[in-house]
């Protein structure tokens, strides 16, 4: 069989000019020539774009990535699968995985988001898991720009287009408005699931001889080449063209897809399995029989189609949605189809497993493309890009200088929580199915998501953060910050952190100061992870976030999973009862650098504090011990708008009207106190008998018991501020609509 | 009493709703498929929320041609206990056996969220746990929620004590910031002329821990309970 593969009637001519024309460069162009010892055929050059593309190759970042932590003693599962594992107790594994759709929702926002969440829950199915709960990480252009309004209400609509009808909760999230995203918006969708551990799949395939299956919808001609020419190429005044690179969502299918699958595993008649998202069937068998060390042949003839007349090139390179690839045990192919079958799906044996190492596709009977496995799935170029810091530091502004007239603190504070980075994200999380599976003990709203593990005391809390203008001013420390923040979150819900799933999103890696963004991301990445221990398991690599040469700022997005022993000790970040003590527990001063305020008002301050890891390690060990120990009653972490919103958020008990009295001393009158974001700060209540302990729990930190719980019904900060919570209240949940009302 | 929860290809809530019945409340609940015929015994059917055939044509529409809802039919016009949740009560308005039907919510999105409904009809087999006037706090989440019918039938549902829930706020009060979703006379919830079917919008099913932010649903599947005694 080693006979070279044939051209097909219509085949263009191949040659540098059309590799270029895929996105392959030259020198790529004459590796794959080098590889095969012979020009490729068109359908071959197809694959090779694709899988050499920045978006499935990594071919920018996967030097760097190697140095990030991925396993840990809690950590199941080798790494190279679909998602990574950590054990979450009780015989559970938790699979998790976030992943970007960040171009296809620019260029169409309804089907790109859609499309992202079906995407990164067949990652999680593939694996055996039930999908139990998705996030979201939303970054739209300022507020006022004039896609934004479009941009979000696609987004958001199909978010919840997908996972409400597929039945999965959206339990938390981020949305942030900021200019530097108004020609590149990030969509990065995370999603988790459930497993009992000897139920997780492998994607590994064994045993020549071993049929394929195809298994879910048919195959159509969207999303050709989303993976190259849409997600690893820059955007540019031809971008809106490529609509048609972009995958059309069923999540009808894909409810039904997840069903049949759990139940297909049941059988135990399933080798390998692995879903096919970006570059679709190419990816999934090349990579399945690439981990196994053996070969695929595949009959493109019997590949369901949704319209006749594909060619053998749309096929391999069709991105259509809620399609999966399965290696069966070799005889039990019709027990497996007689399970999607039940759920009406389609299941046909399409190919099987070889061990000669070729990665082979037939049409009609000849060979129409016939190369080494590896070199599609393993041996796409590594490139050690060169990397440059930009002068100055690498700092960039991000907000002016400073403010001529410095607005009252009161005045700040209404200012600040009202301005939609700050204010309630109600109406877009009112839109998505919070609540459908039994398990959100804690919804949207507060610091981190609480879901509880049905059978068990357990439950998980989880939640997704980043924070590009403390990267942009610096994007090592703004890592870090990122990190901390997501532990914070967590562990203001009473969880341990145990593990971190992250998504890098920077602009085009060809350029020297953006690649030294993203290793000075991955580095900060690192040195928190390991702070935490908290072991990277999964996650995804977003370049080219450019439109016409101006990059995004950089944006690590950081999700975190926590788990808790015992779910009922859960904490929320409301106060909960008057005349408890309200402290503070902060590892340093904090900053105005890279904060709302500053956006808003201007600071002097552009450098970041340097963060002590210990010391933020401290913090959320002394969390966890309080919670578990039911030392405190409410955690919520200082992040946006700073102290006096956290205060103020405090107070927004959807169950009872409280109020705070709090006194912050001489220095509490500067807006550095007040508003500033950095490092870090956590607003706690507890019951005064056991303010003493705090203090030796969370020691060396600085624990200050700065006032009272009260039934009042106002937000008193010494002589400063005094407001009115309902007042403050329907300020913050009013912001976004009223906004959006307008004009 | 044995219970019996149908599964379509696009349900949701289905296990939600067995868990209640059976983890939360102790009942001897099983799951239906919707293409074989059988109701297994059920003294009470549910048809749970989700998206049947992800809600394609319209809600309900392609569900209530499958197989078993011929059963459930039947089961009905024999006087047989069913209760429709959000999606389940959809099928029901497109198999006439409720009357009405759910239109798209006045805000054109999505919602979920905790509201308040008002008992209006303490009398029947789904409601008779809990009191006349009786407030209950349970989630609504969907899309089309918006309970339409012509003024006549309204009338005459009125007069009948049809309407078991309305939505109100705090207070008890129908008002127009009370109604998330824009349906007539403030409607949530309604049963036939013989109250043995019974449709609403909101989940009880996903009200029944307090964990979970409340049990007030309990009083629904208490009431069905009770009757069977």
């Amino acid at each position: 069989m080693s006979a070279a593969p044939v051209a097909l009637p219509g085949d263009p001519t191949i040659d540098a000019v059309q590799a270029r024309a895929h996105g392959l460069t030259d020198g790529e162009y004459a590796t794959i020539e080098h590889i095969l010892d012979r020009a490729p055929t068109f359908t071959e050059l197809g694959v090779f774009s694709v899988m050499w593309s920045e978006h499935c190759s990594y071919k920018s970042s996967r030097k760097h990535l190697r140095m990030l932590p991925m396993k840990g003693p809690k950590v199941v599962g080798g790494p190279g699968e679909n998602a990574g594992a950590i054990d979450v107790g009780d015989g559970w594994v938790a699979v998790f995985k976030i992943e970007s759709h960040n171009h296809p929702s620019y260029v169409e926002p309804y089907q790109g988001a859609a499309t992202g969440v079906g995407g990164i829950l067949r990652d999680i199915f593939t694996m055996g898991a039930r999908p139990i709960a998705n996030m979201d990480s939303l970054k739209f252009g300022s507020f006022d720009h004039p896609r934004t309004r479009f941009l979000l209400g696609g987004v958001v609509g199909g978010i919840g287009g997908y996972g409400n009808c597929v039945g999965v909760p959206t339990v938390a999230g981020e949305v942030m408005f900021d200019a530097g995203y108004n020609g590149n918006i990030l969509v990065n969708a995370f999603a988790l699931g459930l497993a009992r551990r000897e139920d997780l799949q492998s994607a590994r395939a064994q045993g020549a001889g071993n049929p394929v299956l195809y298994v879910g919808s048919a195959t159509g001609r969207d999303g050709i080449h989303g993976a190259s020419l849409l997600a690893s190429a820059e955007f540019d005044a031809e971008s809106e063209s490529k609509r048609p690179t972009v995958q059309v969502g069923d999540p009808f299918t894909e409810k039904l897809l997840i069903e049949a699958c759990l139940e297909a595993i049941k059988t135990g008649a399933i080798v390998a399995i692995q879903d096919m998202g970006a570059a679709g069937l190419s990816s999934s068998s090349s990579e399945m029989a690439g981990r196994g060390g053996l070969g695929i042949e595949l009959d493109l003839g019997r590949v369901p189609l949704r319209e006749a007349n594909l060619t053998p090139y749309e096929i391999l390179l069709s991105e259509s949605q809620e399609r999966m690839l399965i290696v069966a045990a070799r005889g039990r192919e019709a027990e497996l189809a007689a399970v999607f079958e039940k759920w009406d799906l389609h299941a046909v044996v399409i190919g099987r497993i070889t061990d000669d190492g070729r990665w082979r596709a037939l049409w009609k009977g000849q060979v129409v493309a016939d190369v080494p496995v590896g070199a599609i799935s393993d041996d796409a170029p590594v490139y050690d890009r060169p990397m440059q810091a930009p002068s100055a530091n690498g700092a960039t502004a991000v907000h002016p200088v400073a403010s001529v007239d410095a607005p009252s603190p009161a005045a700040a504070l209404r200012a600040i929580i009202a301005s939609p980075n700050v204010a309630s994200k109600r109406m877009v999380f009112r839109q998505y199915d919070s609540l459908v599976q039994g398990n959100t003990v804690m919804g949207p709203g507060s610091d981190a998501a609480v879901l509880r593990i049905k059978d068990s005391r357990r439950g998980l809390a989880l939640k997704v953060d980043s924070n590009p203008r403390a990267c942009a001013l610096d994007p090592y420390l703004g890592a870090i910050a990122t990190v901390c923040e997501a532990a914070r979150n967590v562990a203001c819900a009473g969880a341990r952190p145990a593990g971190i799933t992250n998504c890098l999103n920077y602009g085009n890696p060809e350029r020297p100061e953006i690649m030294w963004q993203l290793v000075r991301g991955i580095e900060g990445l690192r040195d928190a992870a390991i702070a935490f221990d908290t072991p990277v398991i999964s996650g995804n690599v977003s370049l080219y976030n450019e439109t016409e040469g101006r990059a995004i700022p950089p944006t690590p997005t950081i999700a975190m999973v926590g788990t808790l022993d015992d779910v009922a000790r859960h904490l929320k970040q409301y106060f909960k009862f008057a005349g408890d003590a309200i402290l503070i527990v902060r590892t340093a001063p904090s900053s105005l650098a890279a904060s709302e305020y500053a956006d808003l008002f201007g600071a002097h301050d552009q450098k970041l504090a340097p963060i002590d890891l210990a010391r933020e390690r401290k913090l959320i060990d002394g969390l966890v011990e309080c919670a578990d120990r039911r030392l405190i009653r409410s955690a919520h972490d200082v992040s946006e708008g700073g102290l006096a919103v956290a205060l103020a958020e405090s107070c927004f008990n959807p169950g009872i009207l409280l109020g705070a009295e709090v006194s912050l001393g001489d220095s509490g009158h500067s807006a550095e106190v007040l508003f500033g974001e950095g490092p870090s700060t956590v607003v706690i209540s507890a019951p005064i008998e056991n303010v003493q302990v705090l203090h030796k729990i969370f020691v060396p930190l600085e624990v200050v018991a700065i006032g009272r719980v009260t039934t009042a019904g106002r937000l008193k900060i010494d002589t400063i501020i005094d407001e009115d919570v309902a007042t403050l209240q329907c300020l913050y949940e009013e912001a976004i609509p009223g906004r959006l009302n307008q004009s | 009493m044995k219970w019996g929860v149908v599964r379509f290809p696009g349900s949701l809530d289905d296990g939600d709703a067995l868990h209640a019945l059976r983890e939360v409340m102790g009942q001897d609940a099983a799951m239906l498929w919707h293409k074989d015929e059988s109701l297994a015994g059920a003294d009470c059917v549910v048809l749970p929320g989700g998206f049947s055939y992800g809600d394609y044509l319209r809600c309900g529409a392609i569900a209530r041609f499958s197989p078993i809802m011929k059963s459930v039919a039947q089961f009905a016009a024999d006087g047989g206990l069913v209760i429709g949740i959000c999606n389940g009560f959809q099928i029901l308005c497109e198999a006439h056996l409720l009357p009405g039907a759910l239109m798209r919510n006045r805000s054109l999105s999505f919602i979920c969220d905790f509201i308040n409904v008002r008992v209006d009809n303490a009398q029947t087999p789904f409601t008779r746990a809990a009191r006349a006037g009786e407030i209950l706090r349970l989630p609504i989440k969907h899309g089309e929620g918006c309970y339409v019918a012509p003024p006549e039938d309204l009338a005459q549902m009125e007069e009948r004590g049809q309407v078991l829930l309305r939505y109100v706020n705090d207070a008890g009060a129908e008002t127009d910031d009370a109604n998330p979703n824009g349906s007539m006379r403030s409607i949530a919830g309604v049963a036939n002329d013989r109250f043995n079917v019974f449709g609403l919008m909101p989940h009880p099913e996903h009200a029944v821990e307090k964990m979970l932010g409340g049990a007030d649903g309990l009083k629904i599947f208490e009431s069905i309970i009770e009757g069977a005694r």
